[in-house]
């Protein structure tokens, strides 16, 4: 079955609105209870490493494997980040809307050199590239088990938890 | 031929990517002796120039970066006993499957009692003003210089092309250091996976669907392209062009099977646009028109790494099975299971019309082939 939703993608960007409608993106109940995976994985492709690593069994792919992941219970993600490491779509990050009063927190999926350092001043980009604040890095993951796809944890005001996705240095 | 040697070898696989790699692995681990031909200085086809994470599931390896898998298969290889004959071009599959090798210096010919032909695919260009240009080049071949040479052919950067290998280049071209500027994409949409459009899109880099190359300008090497908008039914839209500087142009417009071998032995084929074009027809065991000759991989419809190494399974086995070294209760069981993995890996919008297309070259092969 194709899935209904991909005819909306022309640029190769989705709108917030179209994104919130797959079963990946936790619920605003479940972003209040702090860290989670938001899994922006919008195709029927054949592929589940996200619910083989997830030692929660929170995220589920099942069969055919061509299913789209989904949470089954939010509460059973911890946020561990351990999906983040391993999506071959790098389409998995760990949002925390409570990080502070004011602030949420994005880990992220980043293979490239040179790797930021925690406190590096960043301007936050959206899904299409376009600058939408300013943060910082908050903690850089990078070890023998993450194999190159480095976690890069970023700090941005509350109101970008949504819109961020990638980051560049600020120079 | 003067001085030519004759090897003699129960299974000769041609071409030592996923596919040849995953059947030669199987059917020597079944006790048939092996010989494997290629024409690089190391097996593994693409895989070593692939350093993202494979889709799949854990049967295919999936989470794992292709030259990780190439170097697992290489392993196995040696484990069971595959006799691997490098810098070694095929070049002739004749009467009583007898195949004529060079080293480029002398011909040996093998005489095996099976052959598996798994070359693989070519990559597609386009031709428009100035296309020869030094620096324009097959995105393929820029994966190679980065990711295999470690050499980075340009900074700035234009793709042709959002299919999954333009997508994926153009993210490690970046990796490698350069600008990408635009993903050019002449069909409205992306060709590609939407996350693999997404890696890009957040750094930055616009996919301009609907628009295309119109030439490219330079003296001595590529300085700058002239980029124009497409209507719906591909004309271009005059007064839309505009120029970019760059010092590379990656072309990502599909493969083709690379299938001059099964030409020259009279293989039968069939067309299929699904599969990349002309591609030589089969049985559901792998077996080519020529009886003892198989085919696996992107030689028989281009798909991915995860395909062909199940087809290369499945030709492994049925090779085995036909030599008598394995059980038919096994054989059936194993090769069961083979099916039922591409199936799921031909599952999905970018996947179930690749199982239509399969289906057809099958019949084909019972129809005889069109071509």
């Amino acid at each position: 079955m194709v899935n209904k939703n991909f005819k909306n993608i022309t640029k190769g960007v989705l709108s917030l609105e179209e994104i919130k409608k797959f079963p990946g993106y936790p619920s605003e109940e479940r972003f209040k209870k702090g860290a989670v995976a938001v899994i922006e994985c919008i195709e029927e492709i054949p592929c589940n490493p996200c619910e083989t690593i997830c030692s929660r069994k929170a995220i589920i792919v099942g069969n055919p494997i061509t299913n789209l992941p989904r949470f089954i219970d939010e509460d059973l993600c911890t946020g561990c980040g351990n999906c983040v490491i391993k999506c071959p779509g790098l389409a998995i990050f760990v949002i925390n809307k409570k990080f502070s009063k004011k602030e949420a927190s994005i880990a992220l999926p980043y293979e490239f050199l040179p790797l930021p350092e925690k406190g590096t001043k960043i301007i936050g980009l959206n899904r299409k590239g376009e600058e939408v604040c300013q943060g910082s890095v908050y903690k850089v993951l990078s070890n023998k088990a993450v194999n190159h796809t480095n976690v890069v944890t970023i700090v941005v005001p509350k109101q970008f938890a949504d819109k961020v996705r990638f980051f560049k240095v600020l120079n | 031929m003067e001085g030519e040697r004759k090897v003699k070898t129960e299974f000769a696989v041609i071409g030592g990517g996923p596919a040849g790699l995953t059947a030669a692995i199987e059917a020597a681990k079944l006790g048939v002796e092996v010989t494997l031909i290629d024409e690089n200085f190391k097996p593994g086809g693409q895989l070593f120039k692939q350093i993202h994470r494979f889709f799949g599931s854990k049967d295919n390896f999936a989470g794992e970066r292709g030259f990780e898998i190439g170097n697992m298969l290489l392993g196995d290889a040696e484990k069971y006993g595959v006799k691997v004959l490098l810098k070694n071009v095929a070049w002739g599959l004749f009467e009583k499957l007898k195949v004529g090798i060079s080293d480029g210096n002398k011909i040996n010919i093998l005489e095996p009692e099976r052959v598996l032909i798994s070359t693989g695919a070519i990559e597609n260009s386009i031709a428009f003003p100035g296309w020869t240009l030094p620096n324009i080049m097959g995105a393929g071949a820029a994966q190679t210089m980065i990711n295999v040479n470690r050499v980075l052919p340009g900074k700035k950067v234009i793709t042709v092309g959002s299919g999954n290998v333009g997508l994926i280049v153009s993210y490690q071209l970046v990796q490698a250091g350069a600008e990408v500027l635009a993903v050019i994409e002449a069909l409205p949409k992306v060709g590609g996976y939407q996350v693999h459009a997404s890696k890009i899109t957040r750094m930055g880099i616009p996919i301009l669907t609907s628009h295309t190359i119109k030439r490219a300008n330079g003296n001595k090497e590529v300085e700058n392209v002239t980029i124009v908008q497409l209507d719906q039914k591909f004309n271009e839209i005059i007064g839309s062009e505009f120029d970019l500087d760059c010092d590379l142009v990656c072309i990502a417009v599909g493969l083709r099977p690379l299938a001059e071998l099964c030409w020259m032995s009279g293989m039968r084929f069939d067309f299929i646009s699904e599969l990349g074009g002309f591609v030589p027809v089969h049985d559901e065991n792998m077996q080519s028109s020529i009886k003892g000759v198989y085919l696996a991989g992107d030689l028989t419809g281009v798909e991915e790494a995860s395909t062909a190494m199940e087809e290369g399974k499945l030709a492994g086995l049925a090779v085995a099975e036909s030599l008598v070294k394995i059980n038919k209760n096994k054989f059936n069981k194993e090769v069961s299971e083979v099916r039922e993995r591409l199936r799921s890996l031909r599952l999905g919008p970018y996947g179930e019309f690749r199982e239509k297309a399969k289906e057809r070259l099958i019949k084909s092969y019972y129809d005889g082939g069109r071509y």
